[in-house]
This record gives structure tokens, C-alpha cells and sequence, in this order.
């Protein structure tokens, strides 16, 4: 290849467009290095504190396209104080300064302004498409910033994002002038919402074909929506409640059915039974669908749906679909490969309705089926083992026994075999989160079998520090491995400190290690980011002079300590 | 945190339930850990323990809540934990889906002195003078008084003035009525009937208007 010229690699280098092939290539020698890096425009940065956004920039002079993610998974659950970091503001700060002509900009689990969205609505003029999932820190006067001055904005899409919620107004600025949007995804704002501004701009955005609105859009709302918007390809309704006695559902149900490129439905954040039906017509084409915010809707009513959906691929699910409910999923949608089946009592346990039959339905009627999360009232090894022939394509699988430590309950052993037999036969595994009572065993089967697994999620599980080097030792392409709740100390973490620096972080809360250990490990590795995060939560340091440490969170990095770091959190 | 709930004994591991044959043991034989092992593995049932203990402080009737809830006593051996109460970020749901699984909003009462406590479900309501009205009916001793806007329980028996106070998501105790109704809804985890006597450190809401409460 080092005969061809320069021109010649860059445009095969165009055909090659995952970030980790894009990697592995400026790695083979300096002149693709050289070559690979003028070419990037789009860039997936991890874990934002492993590099600096001034490196970034330097190295990658051609950036239109950046994702960036802050905090780690954990905080989803509430594990992470509030104000730990993940602020964007400095590389939005970095991108101006250095003219960046950014045009995509996508954050996970950030901290944004509205001083920050104000500033990038302002400077990055060709801006396109800003995607926020699990974000926070900015109000609906940011979003008005962004409508207001983005001219060119095809996407806006957020994502279960905590905003505050200032009324209404931010889509009417939008000018008569932007009629280019394609993505607009609203759904997780609280507050009421400009009805007419929201249907002019749907009127004049001829090539939405993604729209999601919140819980204060109406039903009738909607309905002129889609009289103006027949093109959508992606719907997420407002609010489904309305009289039955008004006739809103036949004439929606008419609508609907001059709607016929929805592929994706979501939303029903209200919703009543009766209701639900002026959505069959739409069904049989469906691919994606989504009704696991709808509360309330019985395991009868789901069925009579489902039999209607015969093409889904996707289905996010409540667990009142109850085993008999995925019987019928079983039967129906034989295309099936992503399930994801939700608690729909989420501070209960022992409330699930769902139990190991229904997955193992699922397993046995669902060939495609590659990417599972479960939340269940309980599991048996039997089943699991069932499941593990009957599918061997699972990607991601996450199990989530609402009791995290409850045993098979027909012969009352640990879930080890069971989840053994998952990771030896699904040689594609890529992500695993493990619950039910777990012992040693299984992290020998996890290390033994699970060649290709990132990413790894333990909670209550475990006996001793071999546990965990099961798993070190064994999974030779972890990057991601986050535990809770586990017995598991200094011996298993200090035992092969390199292994580090292979991956992207480890998170370790409630287990059995202390401030020396971690001490030790940041002393022997300074390209790791070693963090105690000092909640008031955590226990009390013990009456002996080593205090175990309540939660940690490493990283490698490339810059050293972050300077942001709040009071709570101690970089080692 | 409430370590007395803590069970000390360093080997012993699921300290109120019977798991025996699934008692999980700690440490590698031989690891210098050992000597500094300080704290106790804490199973899932001890951190539901600690969970409990804490959020019991504070209003009437500590170890009430634990039998009063009705629902799945965590003290219930043999059978693996069916507690209400929550261990911090399990289920691994995420807060947004939490918060619109809320169909009902079922909170506890406590009135100073009374021996048990109630519970009501604040979606019934639309106003504040709705759930006064409701405790009114379940306390039925007592009256609703509203001193030029500002609202406080009389019990007529006995001459007692209470005032209704809620715990918010913070665990704050705040005055009732401050905030919009839906606010309220939200952030509302339980409900106390405060003595007025008690309520000293709560400024009247409407200071123009009213003398000093208590």
C-alpha cells in the first residue's frame, strides 16, 4: 500500500467508517497515521477526561462530527453524585476558539448549559444535528438558543434528559425561515408546548421524518400533525387520552392510515386501552415499537396489539405483558431481535410479572434475537440453559432479577450454570449485566467463554477476590467493567494493574477495597485516573485505620488528574 | 446510616434471613487483606436493613414503619427479600422511567402521638384542600382550621394544633402548600402531622397576615 499515493489511501480510507476501524488503521504506520487523521470527521471520544479537547483538535484538523460521553453508567442509577463532572463547556469553549466547523454534535451523560448551547448555536454555523441523551444542566432557554440560530438544523433529538422546563416557548423560535429539520425529538420535556407553533413548524419542515412529542401535545394535536405530516417514519405520540365519546380515535385511526411509511412508534406517555386501538392500522408495518412509558395498559389488551405487529424487530415492553403476553410475542413476531422487557414497578420487588418462561418463549420462538434486557420476578438455570441452545446470537444480554440475589428457586442453587451456559454458547456476547445469586463459578465460566465481552455489569454477586480475577484474567477485550455490591478487595485489584490501561474504566462501589490499595494502584500507574468518590452515603470509616473505600471510579487517561474535580471526589 | 442495623460479627453474612446453604464466605486464605477487611460484606438484605433504618428517623414511629407498611416484611426469614424499601440505584431503572411509572402516589401519614399510621394516595387530589379534607376524614377527631390562608389540623378533643408537613425527595421537611400542587405530588415522600408546638423553626407562609405559629 505504500506505493500508492497519498490520495489513492485517503479515498479508500473514506469507505472505512467505524471509529474503531478508523483506529486500527492509523496505527499501521506513520504515513497512515498521517494520512488517516486528515481525513476524520467524525470522532467518538469515550470518556471525555481521556483526553483533552485542544489534543483532539490538533490531531483531527478536518472535524465536522464529534460524540463525547461523560459519566459513567452507574449514574443512570443514582450511584454518582450529582455535581461529579462531565462538563462540555470547555470543549465547546476549545472548538470555537480553534474554528472548529462543527456540524454534529452528540453527548451522553454530560453536564450542558444554556450558556454552552447558546454559544455553540452561535459560533458553529453549518450546525446539523445535536443529540443529547441522559444530559442535564440546561433549561428550555438554551433550546430556544438552539431553534432560534441554527439555521441549517436538521436534527434535534433529546433523549431522556433532565431540563428545566421554562414553558413553551423555545419552539416558536424556530424561524419561518428553518425548514429544514428531518429529526425533532422532544419527549422528555415536562412542561406545555406551544401547540401552533409546533404544528406550523411541522407544516413547513417537508422532510421530518422523525418526530417525537412530549406529554402536553394532545391527541387532536396530533392528528392535524399527521394530516400535515403524513411522510413520518418515526412517530413518538404526546399524550393518547381522549373522550371516547368525542370521535378523536376514528378520526385519528383515518389519519393514521394515510400515514403509511411509520415504521417506529413510541410515546404514549398517557394512554388508555380504548385508545390504543386507532393504532392498528399502523402496525402491521411497524418494525420498532416502544410502549414501556405507557402505564396501566393490561397483559389482554398488549396481546390484541401484538398479534398486529408481525414485522416488529424491536419492542420495549412493560412487564404486565406478563409470560403469556411473550407466549404471544413468541408466536407473532418472528423477526424479533431486540427485547426489552421493563418493571412496571420499579420500587417493588417480588411485583414482576414476568418470569424465566416467558424469556424462554421468547428464546424459542425468536430466532433473530440478539440484544435482551429482563427484568423478571426470578430465574432457574434450567431455563437459562434452554435459552442459551435455542439462541446463540445475543450480543447484549442483561438479566435483572428484581431480587438481586434470589436463587434458582426450583432447586434453590446459584445462577452460575445458568449463566455459564449463556456465555459459552453466545460466542458474539458483547455486553452482560449478571443478577440472582452468583458465586465464584460463574466469573470462572465468564473469564473461560466470554472471548468477545466489553462491557460487564456485577451487582451482589460473588464470594472472594478470585471472582474478580476470573474475569481480568480471562476477558481479553473488556473495556468496561462496573461492580457493586461485591466482596471483592485490594488482592483483585492490584493483581494486574496493567490491565488498566487496556481498558476504558472500572467502576467498583460497596465492595471491599480500600484507600491504600487504590493509593498503591494510582502510585504504580500514572496514566490511570484513580477517583474515591466520598459520598455522605457511603459506610463510615471502620474503627481500624483503613477505611474501606465506598466508591471508586478509574479510568486511563492521557492528561492526568481533570482540574474540574469537585470537592467530594480524591484523585489518587 | 444507621450502623446498629449492621450485623458486626465479621464472619456472619445474611444476618435476618435463613440462607444458610447459600451463606456466602469472604476472603482468599493467605491475602494480607484480612487484617484490612473493617467493614462486613453487606448482602442485599443488610443494605434494605440500612435503607429502612434510615429513612425511619424522624417521624413518629421508627420501628413501626418496618411492620406497619403491610406490604412484604424484609424480616420475613426462609424466603428471599420481598422489601419495599429501596437500596440506592436497584432495580437499575433509570430516574425518568421511575417517575413515569407512577401511577399512584402512595405515602404514609404520621400524626404526632397517634400509634400507627396511615396512607394516602396524593393522585386522588387535585388540591391542597382536598388532602386536608381527606386527612380530615381519616383523623376524624380532627378539623380543618384556615387561618386566614394558612392551613392547619385541630384537634377539637383535645385542643392540640397541628401542622401538615411533608418529606420532600431531599429529605427535607417543608411546609404544605408552599409549592404547585403537581410540585408537591413529585416531591412528596411522606406525610407528618406536626404538633404546632413543635413547629417552631417554621415561619407562618404568609407573614403579612398571620401571627407567629406555636
Amino acid at each position: 500500500m505504500n506505493y500508492f499515493p497519498d490520495e489513492v489511501i485517503e479515498h479508500v480510507f473514506d469507505f472505512i467508517t467505524s471509529h474503531k476501524d478508523r483506529n486500527a488503521v492509523s496505527l499501521v504506520c506513520k504515513s497512515w497515521y498521517k494520512i488517516e487523521r486528515i481525513s476524520r470527521r467524525r470522532v467518538f471520544i469515550g470518556n471525555c477526561y481521556a483526553i483533552s479537547p485542544e489534543r483532539v483538535i490538533e490531531r483531527f484538523p478536518e472535524l465536522k462530527s464529534l460524540t463525547l460521553k461523560g459519566k459513567p453508567h452507574f449514574a443512570d442509577f443514582n450511584l454518582v453524585p450529582h455535581d461529579w463532572g462531565g462538563f462540555v463547556q470547555p470543549w465547546i469553549e476549545a472548538l470555537v476558539k480553534h474554528r472548529v466547523g462543527l456540524e454534529e454534535l452528540r453527548l451522553k451523560r454530560m453536564v450542558i448549559s444554556d450558556e454552552s448551547l447558546e454559544l455553540l448555536s452561535k459560533k458553529f454555523v453549518n450546525f446539523k444535528t445535536f443529540v443529547l441523551v441522559s444530559c442535564e444542566g440546561f433549561t428550555t432557554d438554551g433550546l430556544a438558543a438552539i431553534a432560534a440560530n441554527c439555521r441549517y438544523l436538521r436534527e434535534l433529538d433529546l433523549q431522556e434528559n433532565e431540563v428545566e422546563d421554562h414553558r413553551g416557548h423555545w419552539i416558536s423560535c424556530f424561524p419561518e425561515s428553518c425548514t429544514s429539520l428531518v429529526s425533532l425529538n422532544f419527549a422528555c420535556l415536562k412542561g406545555d408546548i406551544n401547540l401552533t407553533a409546533l404544528e406550523r413548524l411541522v407544516a413547513r419542515s417537508p422532510n421530518l421524518t422523525s418526530l417525537r412529542l412530549n406529554q402536553a401535545v394532545p391527541l387532536d394535536s396530533l392528528q392535524r400533525i399527521l394530516m400535515r405530516a403524513p411522510q413520518l417514519v418515526d412517530l413518538g405520540t404526546g399524550s393518547f387520552l381522549h373522550d371516547p365519546a368525542s370521535g378523536a380515535s376514528s378520526k385519528l385511526k383515518a389519519t393514521l392510515l394515510k400515514c403509511n411509511s411509520i415504521r417506529t412508534l413510541s410515546g404514549f406517555l398517557e394512554v388508555s386501552p380504548r385508545c390504543l386501538t386507532a393504532i392498528y392500522p399502523v402496525c402491521q408495518n411497524l418494525n420498532s415499537l416502544n410502549l414501556s412509558y405507557a402505564p396501566g395498559i393490561h397483559g389482554n389488551d398488549l396481546i390484541k396489539l401484538i398479534q398486529h405487529c408481525r414485522k416488529l424487530e424491536r419492542l420495549w415492553i412493560l412487564d404486565s405483558i406478563g409470560d403469556k403476553g411473550l407466549g404471544v410475542v413468541a408466536s407473532t413476531c418472528k423477526e424479533l431481535q431486540e427485547l426489552r422487557v421493563f418493571p412496571s414497578d420499579p420500587y417493588g420487588v417480588g411485583n414482576a410479572a414476568v418470569t424465566e418462561e416467558g424469556l424462554v418463549a421468547i428464546s424459542a420462538g425468536c430466532p433473530k434475537l440478539h440484544s435482551l434486557l429482563y427484568f423478571c420476578q426470578q430465574m432457574t438455570n434450567a431455563a437459562l440453559i434452554t435459552v442459551a441452545k435455542n439462541c446463540s446470537n445475543f450480543t447484549r444480554f442483561r438479566l435483572c432479577i428484581l431480587d438481586p440475589t434470589r436463587p434458582d428457586p426450583v432447586t434453590m442453587q446459584p445462577l452460575d450454570e445458568g449463566f455459564g451456559a449463556i456465555v459459552q454458547s453466545c460466542k458474539r456476547l458483547r455486553r452482560l449485566s449478571l443478577s440472582g445469586l452468583l458465586t465464584d463459578q460463574v466469573f470462572l465460566y465468564i473469564g473461560m467463554y466470554a472471548e468477545q465481552l466489553e462491557m460487564l455489569s456485577i451487582a451482589f454477586a460473588g464470594n472472594s477476590d478470585k471472582g474478580m480475577l476470573y474475569v481480568l484474567n480471562g476477558c481479553k477485550k473488556l473495556r468496561k467493567l462496573e461492580i457493586r455490591d461485591c466482596p471483592f478487595g485490594n488482592a483483585a485489584l492490584l493483581m494486574d494493574v496493567g490491565k488498566y490501561e487496556t481498558m476504558r474504566s472500572l467502576w467498583m462501589s460497596s465492595c471491599e477495597i480500600t484507600l491504600v490499595g487504590c493509593k498503591t494502584l494510582a502510585k504504580k500507574m500514572p496514566m490511570l485516573n484513580v477517583e474515591i468518590i466520598n459520598d455522605e452515603d457511603d459506610i463510615a470509616p471502620s474503627s481500624e485505620d483503613i477505611p474501606i473505600v465506598g466508591k471508586m471510579y478509574l479510568y486511563r487517561t492521557l492528561v492526568g488528574p481533570r482540574k474540574d474535580a469537585p470537592w467530594f471526589v480524591e484523585i489518587l | 446510616m444507621s450502623p446498629e442495623n449492621l450485623n458486626q460479627s465479621p464472619d456472619s453474612d445474611v444476618g435476618s434471613l435463613n440462607f444458610e446453604e447459600t451463606r456466602l464466605t469472604l476472603g482468599l486464605p493467605g491475602v494480607e487483606c484480612r487484617g484490612c477487611k473493617s467493614g462486613v460484606k453487606r448482602g442485599f438484605s443488610e443494605t434494605v436493613d440500612l435503607n429502612l433504618g434510615s429513612s425511619s428517623s424522624g417521624c413518629g414511629g421508627g420501628d413501626d414503619d418496618k411492620r406497619s407498611s403491610g406490604e412484604n416484611d424484609v424480616l420475613d426469614s426462609a424466603k428471599p427479600p420481598a422489601a419495599k424499601a429501596q437500596v440506592v440505584g436497584w432495580p437499575p431503572v433509570r430516574a425518568s422511567r421511575k417517575n413515569a411509572m407512577k401511577s399512584c402516589k402512595y405515602v404514609k401519614v404520621a400524626v404526632d402521638g397517634a400509634p400507627y399510621l396511615r396512607k394516602v394516595d396524593l393522585e386522588m387530589y387535585n388540591t391542597y384542600q382536598q388532602l386536608l379534607s381527606a386527612l380530615e376524614d381519616m383523623f376524624s377527631c380532627f378539623t380543618i382550621r384556615n387561618y386566614l390562608n394558612e392551613r392547619k389540623i385541630m384537634d377539637q378533643v383535645n385542643g392540640v394544633e397541628y401542622v401538615p408537613t411533608y418529606e420532600d425527595k431531599d429529605g427535607d421537611w417543608m411546609l404544605i402548600g408552599d409549592v404547585p400542587w403537581k410540585m408537591f405530588v413529585e416531591s412528596c415522600k411522606r406525610l407528618r402531622l406536626m404538633k404546632s408546638s413543635e413547629a417552631i423553626g417554621l415561619a407562618p407562609r404568609t407573614p403579612s397576615k398571620n401571627s407567629s405559629t406555636s
